[in-house]
């Protein structure tokens, strides 16, 4: 379903502590990730609710990553905790309403971890390319 | 306890009551010979080496001088004609009987004996019969294994039967209080030091020259005492304490148990340090199957003047080795083990380069991949020890080959040469790397720290918060943040304590803007954001939540719970995210 010379937009709601630090090293080490990914920095992805998320596809983004700390890595103890309890409901939420939830992903992504950084967005960018732009799915 | 006062060799002397000669003498410097006297035992009177002479109310009479009391108004000469004498045909016994012992034959010499008088049953017999090792064996080891049997001249020391007892705990104690070197301990491969060669060599020993604070340590593994205790559960749990009976100062207390303090702390410097990493994991460098290949850290052991030869550098069978290989970079710029460069090694393997050419004057192949020597003067030093006659092969060491007759072949390539090179040597010292702590995770758990990919902790900016972390008041020193060498830790270490020092010193802290603030009119205190707090800022107040600036760090995970939208994460509110989403998505 891909378009030719699709280029997705996609917001990335990245916690401060780990990957958005570890976006950070990515581009202190000079790795190249791709330009599809639009960071938006909050303290944890705890903060990340599920409102965020369907402002952002309401937005006009064709796709959305929340990205954290590993579990058990989180600054905040827990806070990551109660993301993954969130994600498995929104998902259902966003099919609900005609996206296709694969359009959303959570991942954890450490400070340490910049190529990890650079190969998930790079990952997450060829999906959204071969899914197409959202407003032609849900028009569809 | 009251006091004494006798004539010693014409001196008054002042003594407690209950002392015997010999020990006033001891205190007093005045020398007396003995061979079956040791402090920590009972005195036995067995040798009669220590034979004075003792004058009381005009009568003279010949006594040990281990075993008389130090009574008031007693005379005693230890030197006088009669004692000589007596010591002369005293030493002269013992020595036909031990013609061999390098200690009687120089006390026969001080007495003037200069042959056996009798012809010796067995020449090279050992024992004098003292009993010091009965003693120790049966008073303070509590083994109960060696003891007297037959009588007369039949008479031997030795376990029941003379046949090897596992009763025996192999703690040498008595070879250590033996006089004349009769008793050997043979140790067999299972034996208590087998495992630790360059380990401590002594149950109570100083743990480095530059131990702080600089005492003494019990090594309950090695110690008579202790290892009792654990033998018979607890049963025997008086034995040995000689260091205890000996302390002048009661500074050995055995009921010391670790404890826990808690206390309460401004700052948190994190200063764990690192682990060796552990050479066994590349097999084909044959750690562990020869005992002539030995880590960077071992060799440091060896060469050390405190150490297990004195600090001579020598083979596991004492030789002197002729030819020794230095391998840079085991476990380390290697993508089978840890990436990163250890950045010590290479200038301790020149070093240790040094220290054999000096010691030794072997032959050195040194191994390397690239010689870092970037500190100040390092690169003087690499220009000296090149100096040396030091054979610099450059590429990495690949394999240590042990062959046939003992002797090592190390084989690498010679990227200068452009082929593949091998050495046979004698002795091979491994420079593993240096790897974060096995128990990281846990420090890193208990302190909210994150570590890099190579396992250490990570600083919160790689360039310019070198010192702290991502939790305000911890801060990390040494090479618990990474690798590196002792100028750069002591700098580190240094500008943590003032990093810890700045923040307690201003007596207040400034805590983060963001922080989440409720609006009560739009709270229904359904309590939902209460329990996802992991600080507990939040509480229910006249029920409605309200949430505590001072503990609150920020996170938001309660704004992210909130079902009516009441809690507002400062710096981070709804508004401004979307604001921000639709800018980033308008912008490209």
């Amino acid at each position: 379903m891909g378009v030719e010379g699709f280029e997705p937009k996609i917001v990335a709601f990245m916690c401060n502590w780990c990957t958005y630090a570890g976006a950070d090293n990515a581009g202190v080490a000079r790795m190249e990730s791709p330009a599809n990914i639009l960071p938006i920095r909050v303290m944890c992805s705890g903060r990340v609710s599920p409102e965020a998320v369907m402002r952002a596809f309401r937005a006009g983004a064709d796709g959305v990553l929340v990205m954290g700390c590993h579990i058990g890595d989180c600054h905040y103890s827990a806070g990551n905790h109660r993301t993954i309890k969130r994600m498995p409901l929104l998902r259902n939420l966003l099919s609900y309403v005609g996206v296709n939830p694969e359009r959303m992903e959570l991942v954890w992504v450490s400070a340490a971890e910049a190529p990890r950084f650079v190969q998930v967005t790079k990952a997450f960018t060829q999906k959204i390319k071969e899914l197409g732009p959202l407003a032609q799915e849900v028009t569809e | 306890m009251s006091m004494v006062t006798l004539t010693i060799d014409g001196q008054k002397v002042e003594a407690q009551e209950g002392q015997t000669i010999l020990e006033v003498c001891r205190k007093n410097s005045i020398d007396i010979p003995t061979l079956c006297y040791h402090p920590a035992l009972e005195p036995y009177g067995a040798c009669r080496m220590c034979t004075v002479e003792v004058i009381r109310h005009g009568w003279s009479n010949l006594h040990t001088a281990c075993t008389h009391p130090a009574w008031d108004g007693l005379e005693v000469k230890t030197n006088s004609p009669v004692v000589r004498e007596a010591r002369k045909t005293i030493v002269g016994l013992l020595l036909s009987r031990c013609p061999k012992v390098p200690v009687i034959q120089e006390l026969a010499l001080e007495y003037g004996v200069k042959e056996p008088p009798f012809a010796a049953d067995n020449p090279d017999e050992k024992c004098i019969l003292c009993g010091q090792c009965v003693r120790v064996c049966n008073d303070m080891v509590k083994a109960h294994v060696l003891n007297f049997s037959q009588r007369g001249v039949d008479r031997v020391v030795g376990p029941p039967f003379m046949e090897k007892t596992r009763q025996c705990i192999g703690c040498g104690a008595c070879t250590i209080v033996c006089p004349t070197g009769a008793i050997e301990i043979v140790l067999e491969k299972s034996a208590v030091y087998a495992e630790k060669p360059l380990g401590p060599t002594s149950a109570i020993y100083v743990p480095s020259l530059q131990a702080v604070p600089r005492v003494p340590v019990i090594d309950t593994d090695s110690c008579i005492r202790f290892r009792q205790q654990d033998r018979t559960n607890g049963e025997i749990a008086d034995a040995c304490g000689a260091c205890q009976m000996l302390c002048e100062v009661g500074a050995i207390d055995f009921t010391q148990k670790d404890e826990i303090i808690e206390l309460d702390v401004g700052a948190v410097i994190v200063a764990t340090g690192f682990a060796m990493w552990d050479p066994k994991k590349l097999s084909q460098y044959s750690y562990g199957k020869s005992p002539n290949i030995i880590t960077g850290d071992q060799f440091e052991r060896l060469s050390n003047a405190g150490g297990p030869t004195s600090g001579q550098i020598l083979l596991a069978d004492g030789r002197k080795p002729e030819k020794v290989a230095i391998i840079h970079c085991i476990g380390s710029r290697d993508h089978n083990a840890h990436e990163y460069c250890s950045r010590i090694c290479c200038m301790y393997a020149l070093k240790h380069a040094h220290l054999v050419r000096d010691k030794t004057g072997a032959e050195v192949f040194e191994f390397y991949m690239d010689m870092r020597t970037f500190g100040k003067g390092y690169e003087e030093f690499y220009e000296r020890v090149q100096e040396e006659g030091v054979n610099m092969i450059r590429g990495r060491g690949a394999e240590v080959e042990v062959l046939p007759d003992g002797k090592l072949r190390v084989k690498g390539e010679d990227a200068n040469l452009g082929r593949i090179v091998s050495a046979n040597v004698d002795m091979v010292v491994l420079c593993t790397a240096i790897e974060a702590q096995p128990d990281a995770d846990k420090i890193g758990a208990l302190f909210g720290l994150s570590r890099s990919q190579d396992g250490f902790f990570a600083e919160a900016h790689p360039k310019l918060r070198p010192v702290e972390t991502n939790t305000d008041g911890v801060f990390l020193a040494g090479c618990a943040q990474g690798p590196r060498d002792v100028p750069d830790t002591v700098a580190h270490a240094g500008a943590a304590a003032s990093m810890a020092l700045a923040l307690m010193d201003k007596g207040e802290v400034v805590i983060s803007p963001t922080t989440a603030k409720v609006t009560r009119e739009k709270c229904v205190g359904c309590g939902d954001c209460i329990p996802v707090c992991p600080y507990t800022a939040i509480a229910r107040v006249d029920g409605k939540a309200e949430i505590n600036a001072a503990l609150c760090k920020g996170c938001g995970t309660c704004v992210a719970t909130c079902p009516s939208g009441a809690i507002e994460a400062l710096h981070f509110t709804d508004e401004q995210l979307v604001a921000q989403i639709e800018g980033v998505l308008a912008w490209v």
